[in-house]
């Protein structure tokens, strides 16, 4: 999912994360380096848990 | 930069004639030695439109008979990737959902990987070799595909200069993508001006280089430009970090794993927009064109994996 412009987002912990990229992509498989943004781990896992 | 070192006679000839000024001096029936003597005189005559050369005359960019030659070894690096490049089932292709189709494509061609070398294996000296090699390109990150901006319909023109943005560092010349990478070969003891390695690069980077520059100048190539970079970007993010996790291993100055760091990011977003909205759009307004993306990003995957296929039996490694 792609976020644009300045946006927060809250965490499952309810951490608050600002956007720091004109466009941001927000990890929906749970497995990133880096949450809440997507960091390309979600391509080693197998189909079925991949958003 | 001054005009690199000629790699055969035709390159020579070429070379000396820019020098002087004259491209009457050429000989229009000459024909390259062999294919390096083509690729650094074919690099050279596209260097022209970027940053040129300080011992050539900025007028002959658009020099007729510079151009003729241009054409010639053009048409020979196009007849030769195409060459490599087998269609998917495009039928097939055209049934799935674009992004879908592209990514697996994507994935089933990832080549050798440089990346799990340096994430593990190489030494210093094979890295430092790899980042010259890399600023070759690095150093002008993003600029071929700025070409392709006029040429496109409003989907994939909008969410080209959105990624285009975040390359050129979001209004933060600091930021640039180049620039980190500058900031990066400094730190590590290297030179930092632009195209100062072109003379150490083989056959294959020149040619990355060269396919590159082909697809962004060529209007008639747009959709292989733009499938060029999605397949770029779409094999970016995992390899950034591997890099990263190789630089810290070594010990390796900071400025340049956040070169790397920056693009697990940045990429995991690129790719998305490259993959989905610009090459998704740009297939679906101009179906055409799908052919031409696939060969854009065939040609991407299959340049990097005969790369790290030559460097890595040069550093005797098994791929
Ligand atoms: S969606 Fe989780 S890393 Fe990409
Ligand atoms: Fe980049
Ligand atoms: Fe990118």
């Amino acid at each position: 999912m792609l976020l644009r412009g300045t946006q927060v987002v809250e965490d499952a912990d309810g951490v608050q994360h600002t956007t720091t990229r004109p466009v941001s992509a927000l990890c929906r498989c749970h497995r990133s380096a880096t949450k809440p943004w997507c960091d390309g781990t979600h391509k080693l896992l197998p189909d079925k848990l991949r958003p | 930069m001054d005009l690199p070192r000629a790699r055969g006679a035709f390159g020579a000839d070429l070379f000396t004639a820019m020098r002087a000024g004259d491209p009457t001096l050429l000989d229009p029936s000459a024909k390259p030695e062999h294919d390096e003597d083509a690729a650094i005189a074919l690099w050279a005559l596209y260097e022209l439109h970027y940053r040129g050369f300080d011992d050539v005359d900025a007028r002959l960019e658009w020099d007729a008979d510079l151009l003729r030659a241009r054409g010639a070894l053009e048409a020979d690096l196009e007849t030769r990737l195409r060459s490599r490049y087998e269609s998917p089932d495009l039928p097939d292709v055209a049934s799935t959902d674009f992004a879908t189709a592209f990514f697996a494509f994507v994935e089933e061609h990832d080549g050798a990987s440089l990346a799990a070398h340096v994430q593990t294996r190489a030494d210093q000296a094979q890295v430092l070799e790899l980042l010259r090699l890399r600023s070759v390109y690095h150093l002008k990150e993003t600029d071929p595909t700025a070409w392709v901006v006029p040429r496109l319909p409003a989907r994939a023109q909008a969410s080209l200069v959105e990624l285009m943005y975040d390359e050129y560092g979001t209004g933060d010349p600091r930021r640039l993508h180049a620039q980190l990478f500058a900031d990066g070969l400094a730190a590590c003891g290297l030179s930092a001006d632009y195209g100062a390695y072109v003379d150490e690069a083989p056959l294959e980077v020149l040619e990355q280089n060269n396919a590159m520059s082909l697809f962004g100048l060529h209007r008639r190539l747009r959709g292989a430009a733009l499938g060029h970079l999605a397949a770029f970007e779409a094999s970016s993010s995992l390899p950034s970090r591997r890099l990263v996790q190789g630089l810290q291993r070594l010990e390796m100055p900071a400025a340049m794993s956040r070169y790397y760091a920056e693009h697990v990011e940045a990429d995991a977003v690129h790719e998305q927009l490259a993959v989905r909205t610009m090459c998704g759009s740009l297939v679906e307004e101009q179906p055409r064109l799908l052919d031409d993306v696939y060969f854009g990003a065939f040609s991407c995957l299959d340049l990097e994996d005969r790369l790290a296929r030559r460097l890595l039996a040069t550093w005797g490694v098994a791929a």
